[in-house]
């Protein structure tokens, strides 16, 4: 290999943040006009690395290289001079303003008078080039989430970058949209640009890169030819040992009552644009009902309605025979993952101890003449901590010092722990590691051979697939299909994501 | 009788609301950026003692006004200073620079002995004399002091700037995401300094044309009387637009000259209920229009940087 292919390296960068060393003498390498893939699980140290190349960080020691010549970045700014563009995991787009003005913001230039026509037709003719479609006009709220991948993709091909880094830009694509980003990524490698490409999806890695850097704990692990690769190697240098998502043996349950009942549900997101449309399903006990689809197709709403926290406009919704009409906020009946554990699921500046004890504060022995009794509740802690293995050193500690996967586990102690008989799980695994999702499917499979009535929703679809009796695809607030979980392929579930049925597909 | 008064109510009330409008013109690119700057009443108050003090030893108006854009520039270094590089919260900064700007005006107020019996002298208007006997728009327009115009012309100039320059652009887009605003390559904290004292400057320029322009005599303790809040609640009620907030602020000015001229006519109701008029009308217009505004996403938050 020679040396000059080279375009980017990162030599020996280390970064250590206080308690946590993030990046340990870390090395990688990008030839020209290759696509580099970066693997490794939420918290390895990837998008630290990342961050470091972008100068939003500065290395405790290291070198970084663009095309053989060493320099030093210490603002974003300085790192778009060096020809390095950035798609950020959550995007930094301005939402308020246009498609085009968030193309040209921050771009140097002498005239104080902005002038839209020029970068206009560039942005237009970069569209073309990469088949990456946007209305330079639209206001960027108004775009669904990947359009806006695009404009942070167009944005970074604007200023004319030579390296371009994706932070997991899958994360929010269907899977025609994934396939257009791949050929997108093509056409940018084709001109000798290089990618880096982030993700812990390991098919996507595969499917797209020339070779993959895995990183763990915040070390290389190694980095192999793509070619040379396969999904369990790469899983397997990923975690530090054999995983496997594979649908596991499940017992029969006998019992179906109907849990849950939704009849003609209708709802409204935020927006006010209607979310649920004449939406009926009917959950019975001892089944896992999974929801694929893609995000934003009313499953948000759908849960929420469920645990009472959204009202419907019409229709009915009821949980062994009792209608929800407000917040249930009674964990023996039903439990709630919500699909942001982080803003509705714990208060992050509580502690452990406070959040698990969330929904039950008013209940004896934990308050007694309206004080709390903080040795009950230490030992509640203590018992939780144990029981459901939520690695934290006691109670007292803050929810937010807790990894994503411990967090998680938090609000699955609270929330199941009183066996309720009905468990709706929004996104339950979205961020988590390997490690962390087969756990929390082992939970939920637990809880519907004990006869709990489960609705997991999900956009993955791979899980979905693994853990459900019965598949539902939602797309735009109705259900397109219906599918049986042993049964299902992904194929076909990916088309009904779309809005296909499998009729019209005929 | 009528007819004139409310010819002097018209002319009086574009009169009132050209502080107003300059002040709240630097206020919209402070609360665009996202940060309030809650200290621009105080600012005002120096403005105006300083205006006053400036042009009466030094005879110029023209010296006066860039004085209190000297003090405004320095104010606000302050107050950027505190809010963007100490992140301390704004509202509380804001009423410390207020505080601090009642006491240290009545002392020095107390001091300069001589302006108690002198006034400066006020604003000329910017149209000739034979102008302002035009029937209606004579007395209304063309009598005003030129400061009226040059208020209503900045507010002009601030939206063309706000919406049509790349400065514009990027005060819009920080105060909205300073993230996106960073990793685009700009600075957020010069921006936030820049817009922190372009307001500054506007409200201890406005201060000035409050005394310059009218009586040309600085009242220890109460001169502003709340106008910079006032033009806090107008920018709200204006949904930080240029042109929506100048209406606004004209809106306040006309209640102010209309309740100091219902002062002196012998009316029923007592002063002091007269004197709550502006602030009534405040109140009003927040509870109606405030909904219907889109407020700059980290309106009021600190920006830290380590934290992306």
């Amino acid at each position: 290999m020679n040396e000059n292919s080279i375009l980017l390296k990162m030599q020996d960068i280390s970064k250590s943040f206080p308690g946590v060393l993030a990046n340990d003498h870390v090395t990688i390498e990008c030839e020209k006009g290759h696509v580099l893939g970066l693997l490794g699980e939420n918290g390895a140290g990837k998008t630290t690395l990342m961050n470091i190349l972008y100068g939003l960080y500065q290395p405790d020691q290291g070198k970084i290289f663009v095309d053989g010549k060493q320099v030093v970045i210490n603002s974003p700014s300085e790192a778009i001079n060096h020809g390095i563009g950035m798609v950020h995991q959550h995007f930094k787009l301005v939402d308020t303003l246009s498609v085009i003005e968030n193309v040209i913001l921050g771009i140097p230039t002498n005239k104080a008078v902005l002038d839209f026509g020029p970068a206009k037709k560039k942005l237009e003719k970069l569209c073309k080039e990469y088949e990456l479609f946007v209305d330079p006009e639209e206001i960027v709220w108004r775009l669904p989430v990947g359009k806006q991948q695009w404009v942070e993709i167009l944005k970074a091909l604007y200023r004319d970058c030579k390296v371009l880094v994706l932070d997991e830009p899958t994360a929010v694509l269907t899977p025609s949209e994934s396939d257009q980003l791949c050929r997108a990524i093509r056409k940018i490698t084709e001109q000798g640009r290089s990618v880096v490409f982030i993700s812990h999806k390991l098919r996507e890695v595969i499917e797209i890169t020339d070779k993959v850097t895995v990183i763990r704990d915040g070390k290389v692990i190694g980095t192999v030819n793509t070619k040379e690769a396969t999904q369990s190697i790469l899983a397997e240098m990923m975690v530090g040992r054999p995983v496997t998502i594979e649908r596991k043996a499940r017992p029969i349950i006998k019992e179906h009552s109907a849990v849950l009942v939704m009849k003609n549900v209708n709802a409204f997101d935020d927006r006010g644009v209607q979310a649920l449309k004449d939406f009926n399903l009917t959950v019975h006990a001892g089944e896992i009902v999974g929801v694929a689809g893609v995000d934003g197709n009313g499953q948000r709403e759908l849960s929420e309605c469920i645990a009472g926290l959204r009202k419907p406009s019409s229709g009915s919704i009821t949980i062994q025979d009792k209608q929800v009409t407000n917040v249930i906020a009674d964990p023996s009946f039903v439990g709630f993952i919500p699909e942001d554990r982080q803003k509705t699921g714990l208060v992050l500046d509580f502690t452990v101890a406070e959040n698990l004890l969330i929904k039950d504060y008013k209940e004896k022995p934990y308050v007694k003449n309206g004080f709390l009794q903080y040795s009950e509740i230490k030992k509640h802690a203590e018992h939780m901590i144990k029981k459901y293995n939520i690695k934290s050193p006691s109670g007292d500690i803050k929810v937010k010092t807790l990894s994503g996967g411990n967090q998680q586990k938090v609000v699955i102690a609270r929330e199941l722990d009183a066996q309720p008989v009905l468990d709706v799980a929004s996104h339950p695994t979205r961020g988590l590691d390997l490690g962390a999702v087969s756990n929390v499917h082992d939970i939920l499979l637990n809880e519907r051979n004990r006869g709990a009535a489960v609705l997991f929703i999900s956009a993955e679809l791979q899980e979905v697939i693994a853990l459900s009796d019965r598949i539902i695809v939602l797309y735009s607030g109705q259900i397109m299909g219906e599918l049986d979980g042993e049964t299902a392929d992904q194929f076909t579930i990916g088309q009904m994501m779309l809005g296909q049925t499998t009729e019209a597909k005929k | 009788m009528t007819y004139e008064i409310i010819l002097d109510w018209l002319q009086a009330s574009l009169r009132w609301s050209a502080p107003l409008i300059i002040c709240a013109m630097g206020e919209i690119f402070a609360e665009r950026s996202g940060i309030i700057n809650m200290g621009i009443e105080g600012i005002m108050l120096c403005g105006a003692l300083c205006g006053v003090a400036v042009s009466y030893y030094a005879q110029s108006q023209a010296v006066a006004l860039f004085a209190c854009a000297i003090l405004g520039l320095v104010l606000g270094l302050i107050v950027a200073f505190l809010t963007v590089s100490r992140r301390t919260n704004q509202v509380v900064t804001g009423l410390m620079i207020n505080l601090l700007a009642i006491g240290a005006t009545n002392v020095i107020f107390s001091v300069l002995t001589v302006m108690r019996h002198k006034r400066a002298t006020t604003f000329g208007a910017l149209f000739p004399e034979s102008m302002h006997r035009i029937p209606l728009v004579g007395p209304v327009l063309f009598a005003q002091p030129f400061t009226t115009w040059i208020a209503i012309f900045i507010a002009f100039i601030a939206s063309f700037v706000l919406y049509k320059t790349r400065w514009g652009l990027n005060v819009r887009a920080v105060g909205d995401n300073p993230q996106a605003t960073a990793t685009a390559g700009l600075s957020v904290i010069k921006l936030k300094y820049q817009t922190l004292i372009l307001s500054s400057i506007a409200a201890s320029v406005a201060g000035g044309i409050l005394t310059l322009a009218s009586s040309g005599y600085f009242a220890a303790g109460g001169m502003t009387g709340g106008r910079g809040f006032i033009v806090l609640a107008a920018v709200v009620v204006g949904g930080w637009d240029p042109m929506r907030t100048m209406f606004a602020c004209m809106l306040f000015g006309a209640t102010d000259a209309a309740q100091l001229r219902l002062q002196t006519t012998e009316s029923i109701i007592p002063t002091q209920f007269l004197q709550m008029l502006p602030y009534v009308i405040t109140v009003v217009a927040l509870t109606i229009m405030v909904k219907r505004s889109r407020v700059p996403k980290t309106w009021g938050a600190a920006y830290d940087g380590r934290r992306s």
